[in-house]
This record gives C-alpha cells, sequence and structure tokens, in this order.
C-alpha cells in the first residue's frame, strides 16, 4: 500500500455513476501516476466531465473507491481546507469569480486558506499571473474583459495558487486558436516540469493529446477501454478508438504511429 | 430536365414525391437527364422520409392528468425538503460563524446590506407613503356616510402597524432583492462558479448565502419600521387636506387607537418573513441548470413563491397572535 500511494496520484477502482435511471459511469478502474500527464478522451456527452466530478467530490458516487494522492476521497468533507492545496481545478469557462478582478481571483484561494500579509499575497499572485504568461497589469481587469484565452490563464493561475499536487483541467484549450492552444499546451508542458505537477486534462484536441500527454486514456461506454502512450492508443483495437484516432479529423496523427 | 438550371432541395424533393406517387400508381417514373452536380442531390433525397417516425404512444388523457397530479404532489414534497435542507445548511453555516466569527464575510454582509437595506429605502417609502394615504381616503369617504370619519386613524393604525407595513414591504423586498438573489446565485451556478468554491474548500453556503440573508434578516425589520411610519404619514397627510383633521387631532387619536403591542405584532413577523424569502432565494438559485431560460424560470419561481409563502406566513402568525391574545 505504501509503495502504490507512492507511486499513484489518482486510483480509481470500480466505480459506478449515474444520475436517476442512467448509468454514466459503469466499473471504472483508472490509476494517474504521480508526475505524469493524463489525457482523458470520450465521446461527447460520454461522461469525462462526470467522472473528473465526481473525483473533486462534486458529483455522489453510487460505488467504488476513489483515492487522491493517498486519501480517500470519502474521509475528507466537501469544505475541507485539505482538499483546496491537494489539487487546483480549471473548468471549461474558467469560473473566475464575476465581482473580482484577474488579480483577486488568483489571490482567492490564498486568503481563504493562508494567513498572509496583503503585499506578500499580492506578490504570490502576481508571480502566478506571470507564470502563466500575462502581465501585472492584465491583473486589474475584471473576467468580463478577458478574452477567452486569457479568462483560462487566469483560471489555470488561480488553480496553481496553491500549488497543489493534481491539476485538473476540464478541456483546457476548447474555444482557442490554433495558436493560443499550442501556448497553452506548452504553458501545461513546462509548469508540469517546474512544479512536477500531476495533470489530469479531459480534452478533445489531437494536438494537444499528441503533445503534452504522456498516456491516454478512451473512455467509452462508461469504461476505460484503452490506456496507454499515443502510439498505444493508435495501435488499440477497440472500435470507438480505432474511430476516434484514425477518423479524417486524426490523419495528423498517422505519421508518428507507423 | 437538360433545361434546369438551378435545382434546390425543395425542388429535388418534389421531383422525389412525384416518382413516389408513380410508382405507387404503377407507373414507375425516372428523373433523367438533370446536370451531373445535381445528382448527388437527387439521390440524397431519394433516402429521405423513408422510415415513419415512431408514433407516439396516445395516453389516456384522464391517466395523463392523474398523473400530472401525482407528479406535482412530489414535487411539491420535494419542495418542502428543499426549503428545509437550505435551512439547515444555515444553520450549520451560522454554527460555524459563531464557532470562528472571523470567518464571517463581513465586507459582503455590508455590500447587501447597503443593496437590500438602504438602496430600497426610497421606493418603499414612495409606496407605502401611497398605501397609507389610499387607505386613509377610503377610510375617510365610506366612514363619512355614518359619520365616523375619526376612526379612520383607527383603521389606518391599525392596518398599516400589525399587517399593511410589514406585508407590502415584505413583498417588495421579495420582488426587488429576492430576484436579485435568485438570479446571482443562479447565474454563478450557471458560470460554475460555486463549483469552483467548493472545489477550492469553501462551503458556498457559508461564502454566499450566509451573508445575503442575515442582510435581508437585518434590513426587513428596519424597512418595515420607515415603511410603516412612511403609511402613516400618508395617512395623517390625507386625513388633514382631505377629511379635515388637523394633524395634532390625528397624532392625538392614534396615540389613543394604538398600542405598542400593535407595533409589536408587525415587527416580529418581519425577521421570519426576511428568512423565507432568503431562504426560498437562495434554495431557488442553486436550481437552475445550466440554460438561460432556467434562470429565468427559477426566479419566476422564486418571487412567486417567497411572495406566497410571506402571505401564509403573516396568516399563521395572525392565527398565532390572536390565541395568545396581542
Amino acid at each position: 500500500m505504501e509503495r502504490s500511494t507512492d507511486k499513484f496520484a489518482i486510483r480509481v477502482s470500480d466505480l459506478v455513476v449515474g444520475f436517476s435511471r442512467q448509468t454514466v459511469i459503469d466499473h471504472l478502474s483508472l490509476d494517474v501516476r504521480k508526475g505524469e500527464i493524463l489525457g482523458l478522451v470520450g465521446a461527447s456527452g460520454g461522461g469525462k466531465s462526470v467522472l473528473m466530478r465526481t473525483i473533486i467530490g462534486l458529483i455522489p458516487k453510487r460505488s467504488g473507491q476513489i483515492n487522491v494522492m493517498g486519501v480517500d476521497i470519502d474521509s475528507i468533507r466537501n469544505h475541507d481546507a485539505h482538499t483546496a492545496t491537494m489539487w487546483g481545478i480549471l473548468f471549461q469557462q474558467g469560473a473566475l469569480f464575476s465581482s473580482l478582478t484577474a488579480l483577486q481571483n488568483v489571490q482567492f484561494p490564498l486568503r481563504e486558506n493562508l494567513v498572509l500579509s496583503e503585499s506578500l499575497m499580492n506578490e504570490v499572485a502576481t508571480a502566478k499571473l506571470e507564470m502563466v504568461g500575462l502581465t501585472p497589469e492584465d491583473g486589474d481587469k475584471f473576467p468580463s474583459e478577458l478574452s477567452g484565452g486569457m479568462t483560462k490563464r487566469v483560471a489555470l493561475a488561480r488553480a496553481l495558487a496553491l500549488d497543489p499536487a493534481i491539476v485538473f483541467l476540464d478541456e483546457p484549450t476548447s474555444g482557442l486558436d490554433p495558436i493560443a492552444a499550442g501556448d497553452f499546451d506548452d504553458l501545461i508542458r513546462t509548469l508540469q516540469e517546474t512544479l512536477g505537477l500531476t495533470v489530469f486534462m479531459v480534452t478533445h484536441d489531437l494536438a494537444s493529446l499528441n503533445t503534452v500527454c504522456d498516456r491516454v486514456a478512451a473512455l467509452a461506454d462508461g469504461k476505460i477501454v484503452a490506456i496507454g502512450s499515443m502510439g498505444e492508443l493508435l495501435r488499440s483495437e477497440h472500435p470507438w478508438v480505432k474511430a476516434y484516432f484514425h477518423g479524417k479529423r486524426s490523419l495528423m496523427l498517422q505519421p508518428e504511429a507507423s | 430536365m437538360a433545361n434546369v438550371r438551378e435545382l434546390d432541395t425543395l425542388g429535388a424533393w418534389l421531383l422525389e414525391k412525384m416518382s413516389r406517387l408513380a410508382l405507387e400508381t404503377g407507373h414507375p417514373a425516372t428523373v433523367v437527364g438533370i446536370a451531373d452536380r445535381y445528382t448527388g442531390l437527387i439521390e440524397d433525397v431519394r433516402q429521405i422520409n423513408r422510415r415513419k417516425p415512431a408514433s407516439r404512444v396516445v395516453q389516456n388523457p384522464v391517466l395523463e392528468r392523474l398523473e400530472a397530479v401525482g407528479r406535482s404532489t412530489f414535487n411539491a414534497a420535494e419542495d418542502v425538503s428543499v426549503f428545509l435542507q437550505m435551512l439547515g445548511a444555515l444553520g450549520s453555516a451560522c454554527v460555524g460563524v459563531l464557532k470562528r466569527p472571523r470567518s464571517l464575510r463581513f465586507k459582503s454582509l455590508v455590500y447587501h446590506l447597503n443593496q437590500v437595506g438602504w438602496q430600497a429605502i426610497p421606493i418603499i417609502a414612495l409606496v407605502t407613503f401611497l398605501i397609507g394615504a389610499i387607505i386613509a381616503q377610503q377610510g375617510i369617504f365610506h366612514f363619512r356616510k355614518f359619520g365616523a370619519e375619526s376612526y379612520v386613524v383607527d383603521l389606518v393604525g391599525i392596518l398599516v402597524l400589525r399587517e399593511i407595513g410589514v406585508l407590502i414591504v415584505a413583498i417588495m423586498v421579495a420582488g426587488r432583492s429576492g430576484s436579485a438573489y435568485t438570479a446571482e446565485l443562479g447565474s454563478m451556478k450557471m458560470r460554475e462558479e460555486i463549483d469552483a468554491l467548493s472545489t477550492m474548500g469553501l462551503d458556498p453556503v457559508e461564502v454566499l448565502i450566509l451573508p445575503r440573508i442575515i442582510a435581508l434578516v437585518c434590513a426587513l425589520p428596519i424597512l418595515a419600521f420607515i415603511g410603516s411610519m412612511a403609511a402613516l404619514y400618508g395617512g395623517g397627510l390625507v386625513a388633514w387636506f382631505y377629511g379635515g383633521m388637523s394633524p395634532a387631532i390625528f397624532i392625538a387619536r392614534l396615540h389613543e387607537a394604538v398600542s405598542v403591542t400593535h407595533f409589536e405584532v408587525g415587527m416580529i413577523k418581519a425577521p421570519f418573513m426576511a428568512l423565507v424569502i432568503g431562504i426560498v432565494a437562495s434554495s431557488e438559485g442553486l436550481r437552475v441548470k445550466g440554460s438561460a431560460e432556467s434562470l429565468g424560470k427559477q426566479t419566476t419561481i422564486s418571487v412567486v413563491k417567497s411572495i406566497f409563502l410571506v402571505i401564509v406566513l403573516d396568516g399563521a402568525f395572525a392565527v398565532f397572535f390572536a390565541s395568545i391574545g396581542m
């Protein structure tokens, strides 16, 4: 047990999640290793976000176990300061607090969980903004004044505010143009290397799967049907995985496969 | 068809329909000579409308109606449980704040006090002033037939202090601030801000809802007091100009007609009404789903439900005060 908690950041076993009559996640098991970037792919509406939200405790599960950094999720209450330092989440639309400026948004987790002087908090928050490639001037803008790409960067800075061990990213590059998406991929890679993060990324972006993810997991019919490096997934025989990675839009991946 | 230069989906479908009709009557027809670029369209159209959509199961209308009644009964039970859940969550957040007074969002509380209290004073004073004036005018007009104009002071005094003052103010606050709470919380829910808050290890009830409800519970009694005074003032003015009763006599009669008990009865109700409005507004806000339509729907439900509950509560208080002789 001691060894396995050392090695894995997230362990999900035999998880079942559903709403009323519908079962979305059906006896799913998934391990995320420490320090890797795991990409999760799946059909739209196939339960990717549900899986992510269940791991972070926003959706109750029917059965199964979820272990994050060696702690059983059931044993920590929802509003516990511990969870805040354990993970940071980048929501699909950013979910920045609209009444606070970008800088205040990044400060928010610091203000709530630590006792710091105002000036130190400003410095730390500005540092995080600069790490994600924004200028200190951007910090004074309100979320409504930020572009899509900037919103995601601020949201990432907020997710990283407490230097969590795990970062969950929900479609980080959706709605960004290819250049901005590429920059964001580089940013995630760089931050992962400098901060030693474990990244759990839900994405449809084949390019970012190919360039930043160490491993890719494919979710279909409520189960993980394939997991491994991009090359391994391209060789998978599962019909859905084949359709996903060998469709017209995935042709750019083919040269690497052969 | 060689002379056809343009063909759209509609035209292609009419052709297809004709050929299908011809087939049914036993004379198969084919489209010939169509320009090459339209053959794809013709082929596509040939495939459409082949399959009849599965006919919807027609239910017995009586059974359907019964089912609707059953469902709404269950929904009503759910409404009660949602209300109680919010009350419980609020109670536990209150205990948390009492344990650690520093965790109370003081800034947010002051902000909302300004929003629901201070900012609401002009409109509430105006409306209650008018209501008081109207009650006095109607009272004088009808009491005059019996030569009992002076009793209008009793009418205005007791009605305003016991019932109308607090009720009108509560209804206005439900429409003004309750709807704002629902819309604010609902849009935060839609933008996942509430999820973001709970993943940061914070309790949305403590951070967002508790300051709002405390602000409402503090503001409503003050507003009810201001509203009652404005109504009495309006009534007094009408009695003076319309009924010819000088302010000195009005005040002296008011002194005889009403007692502190009437005032107490009115004011005791105010914080409870505020609590009901706040709980309904917050819990409806948290029930908003992803769409803009749902936000509008929940805001409407919030206002309608809180006004209804405020009136029901007022009735319950009337029964209670009557039975304890106040």
